[in-house]
């Protein structure tokens, strides 16, 4: 009774424990870790400790197979965690990177994205007249009406087609994106069929090199140059709005409207200013409310996938290291003893046990982390958003290194625990006539 | 089979141990459960229930609309026996989150899709109400729709003339069920007539998104597929025709390479169990080590021995992963359920058991090898001495 009391005071503990470690920043973990450090190095009970583990990590390499049980079960975990993490932080990185407070974006009312939405010339002759859109030196609003329609394309190295974002927009356009950059060839001439690429797209599709020429729509389009922005627009080709309105038999219509505000104050001003026009149905949006919008619920589901087969992996691990600590405090249970007998207490036993339980989770976290970072940082993928391609990269951040070594050692911390307090808790005299 | 007792009771000499392995493996067979009912739902559209069918539209874009009047050209195409059509609607209900999946279909469409059942009666009520819709079982449940029901749906990308707004009503007449539970994703689907929408769509009418054929042989799917896109050749209105699993296959892909994913996962966990469970064994074996003499000495070959300690890993295994899989199967209903339909998962399918059952004995097998060859192998004398 006294036993299971214990036990559950212990599992009690853990949880309390992991709970308060999932709140905890970095700065927090570190003064754990200075605290822990003075401890050792200042009072008895931390110097013995200290010795313990030293006996305990030297060791180590006696009991080679159950510790690297410890060190690959939590890199695995580690590995697969930081890995799907980083992919749904690099695909909301990609979408929301264009985003800015100064920038808004028109859209026909209830429309959810770009490709639902239908403006006609009216409409968009109607939002160049709102207040607080940023005017250019001779004094025309910075506005671009843009198109967007999915175009097929054949993908790189395979037969098969997939769906690029072909957009066409005014000539305005390019000073509305400033973060975007020509890397080769020249912008489209306004009245040609002239294509210019995103890297993303360039990288994705065949046939998207300067000097090419694609059919798209019926039409032959000539690509004349390739841009850079870093965001979701690198995965789209662009082109003359008419070229493209006309290619896909679009008349005079726009999809949205992308303006330029005197400032980001401006836009509730500007906002109000569409709602309340009668002939209007539009709804306007920041830019980066919109793209944060369109990324949301991919992004959340990445994560929710991410944390779930983490949870999972991370309950195995712990049993996995139950066992190996388990198996290794009964190993050395003699040498404990012996330890204990000497005038060595209890608590600098657990500390020891735990501390090297800890150190095997650290070197997994670390030998994780370190494998997904070289294989995954910048590891480029591409996923449907919406109905075309989006070509993103995975970001292993050093956030999310740190979120990977917090989930090593709070496994650490859940499968040292128990066998460190059997050893602790060990009668002395049995302990030492065990065989 | 008589040495059952004795497999067991190794296998528990250890209680403590053996339950913390059991556990990391029910832990890894749950994931392996999960992931292949993740990926199987989202593959199950190769299935061959779409064989014959071919899906056509637009050689430029989806979205791109056809003339309605196709659809007579197509359906005199030799080997066509069925054409149908159907548009995108891009309704969403209340709540701009809530996307139905909804579409303008033409009278006989749903005679195309066999592996979908409507009752005869409310079938009959359909084709004679002008806004009616039929909606699936699951979507239905999602908003607690019932037969009667007049609903107001918006559509995302159409105004409706006579409402002047986006939001179109409809009048619920019909609940259909998928044949086959597998396919219960297209029990989220919500159908009604063209000739409704085409009336009432303020964006010019007489156009479709996408016809369905049915061929007459499946096996010249192919070739029916040329002629149908030799119909609009050079015209403005290309066509492309494909199979309907190639149509959805080229979707799957682009959406993410799921089964990379999974299988890359699953490297990681059975690599770990494997380190795991075989170090597990391994101490078993040693530990055992004089009983294993014992045993010897009183006459069991040494074959015998082996096969027993082997038995006992791929015992511990199959044990392990047998309540990991029956777990998920307890699992995958209420995540299908919590998804709102997003993961189209509702059992664990067979093929999943099969290869699960497959990786448990071949997993026991690998790691009950070396502590089984070291069994077969003891020097009696050498063990029972301690040395």
């Amino acid at each position: 009774m006294k036993k299971f009391l214990i036990n559950l005071g212990l599992l009690l503990l853990v949880v309390v424990a992991l709970v308060a470690w999932t709140v905890l920043p970095w700065i927090g973990a570190v003064a754990l870790a200075v605290a822990l450090a003075l401890w050792m190095a200042l009072t008895r009970g931390g110097r013995q400790a200290g010795s313990v583990t030293a006996v305990g990590v030297g060791t180590l390499r006696q009991r080679l197979g159950s510790s690297s049980v410890i060190v690959i079960g939590i890199a695995g975990v580690v590995g697969v965690l930081v890995a799907l993490l980083a992919m749904g932080q690099g695909f909301q990185a990609t979408l929301q990177s264009g985003g800015r407070d100064d920038t808004a974006i028109v859209l026909r009312g209830g429309s959810v994205s770009e490709s639902q939405s239908v403006l006609t010339r009216n409409d968009v002759d109607a939002i160049e007249q709102a207040p607080g859109i940023a005017r250019d030196a001779a004094g025309k609003p910075q506005v671009s009406a843009e198109l967007v329609v999915a175009a097929n394309l054949r993908k790189k190295g395979s037969d098969d087609d997939a769906n690029a974002q072909l957009r066409g927009l005014d000539d305005t356009a390019w000073a509305l994106r400033p973060t975007l950059k020509i890397v080769a060839g020249r912008k489209f001439k306004p009245g040609l069929n002239e294509l210019v690429v995103g890297q993303g797209a360039q990288r994705e599709f065949a046939g998207l090199d300067v000097g090419d020429e694609v059919k798209l729509g019926m039409q032959t389009w000539k690509v004349v140059g390739v841009f850079a922005s870093g965001d979701a627009y690198d995965s789209e080709l662009w082109a003359d709005r008419q070229e493209v309105a006309s290619a896909y038999r679009r008349g005079n219509s726009a999809e949205s409207v992308l303006v330029k505000l005197t400032g980001a104050g401006a836009f509730a001003a500007f906002k109000a200013a569409l709602a309340s026009d009668p002939k209007l149905k539009v709804e306007a949006d920041t830019t980066r409310a919109f793209f944060a919008r369109q990324s949301e619920g991919l992004a959340k589901m990445i994560r929710v996938v991410g944390l779930t087969v983490g949870v999972i992996m991370a309950i195995g691990a712990v049993f996995g290291a139950l066992n190996c600590m388990f198996a290794a405090v009964a190993a050395r249970s003699r040498e404990i003893a012996t330890l204990r007998a000497i005038g060595f207490r209890g608590g600098p036993v657990v500390v020891s046990v735990m501390l090297e339980t800890m150190l095997l989770a650290l070197l997994g976290g670390l030998l994780g982390a370190l494998v997904v970072w070289l294989v995954f940082d910048g590891y480029t993928a591409s996923t449907l958003n919406g109905l075309t391609d989006v070509m993103f990269q995975f970001k292993v951040a050093p956030a999310l290194i740190w979120t990977g070594l917090k989930w090593a050692l709070a496994i650490g911390f859940a499968g040292g625990l128990f066998p460190a307090v059997r050893a602790a808790r060990m009668p002395v005299t049995t302990a030492l006539r065990e065989l | 089979m008589k040495y059952f007792h004795l497999i067991w009771a190794a296998l528990f000499r250890r209680k403590s141990r053996t339950f913390l392995t059991l556990v990391s493996i029910v832990a890894a067979f749950v994931l392996f459960g999960l992931l292949d009912s993740v990926r199987l739902a989202f593959t199950a559209g190769d299935s061959v229930a779409g064989a014959g069918r071919l899906i056509v539209n637009s050689k430029m874009s989806m979205q791109q609309p056809l003339p309605e009047s196709l659809g007579a050209r197509i359906a005199s195409v030799p080997g066509v026996a069925a054409v149908a059509s159907a548009n995108w609607f891009g309704g969403v209900y209340q709540d701009p989150k809530n996307q139905v999946i909804s579409f303008a279909v033409s009278p006989d469409y749903f005679d195309l899709y066999p592996e979908l059942s409507l009752p005869a009666d409310q079938r009959a009520t359909w084709d004679k109400t002008r806004a009616g819709a039929v909606v699936g079982a699951a979507l239905a449940r999602r908003f607690g729709w019932k037969i009667g029901d007049k609903i107001p749906l918006q559509s995302t990308i159409f105004p409706s003339r006579s409402s002047g707004s986006s939001t179109w009503t409809f009048d619920i007449v019909g609940i259909f069920h998928a044949r086959d539970p597998r396919q219960a994703g297209r029990e989220q689907m919500m159908m009604f007539h063209w000739k409704y929408f085409d009336e009432n769509n303020a964006f010019g009418s007489g156009t479709v998104h996408w016809y369905v054929v049915k061929v007459a042989d499946p096996a010249h799917a192919d070739a029916v597929a040329r002629s149908i896109d030799a119909i609009s050749a050079n015209s403005d209105h290309e066509t492309r025709a494909q199979t309907e699993q190639a149509f959805q296959a080229s979707f799957i892909k682009q959406l993410v390479n799921i089964g990379l994913i999974v299988t890359s996962i699953m490297g990681a966990v059975f690599f770990t169990l494997l380190l795991l469970t075989g170090n597990t064994m391994m101490q078993a074996v040693r530990e055992r080590t004089s009983e294993l003499a014992v045993l010897k000495t009183i006459g069991f070959s040494s074959a015998s021995v082996l096969a027993m300690v082997l038995a006992e890993g791929v015992l511990m295994l199959v044990l392990g992963g047998a309540i990991g899989l029956a777990l998920v199967t307890l699992i995958v209903p209420g995540l299908g359920a919590a998804s709102g339909g997003m993961m189209p998962v509702h059992a664990v399918a067979g093929s999943t058991w099969l290869s699960g059952v497959l990786l448990m004995v071949l997993i026991g097998v690998v790691v009950g090898l070396p502590p089984a060859w070291r069994a077969m192998r003891l020097n009696i004398v050498d063990a029972l001495s301690g040395r």
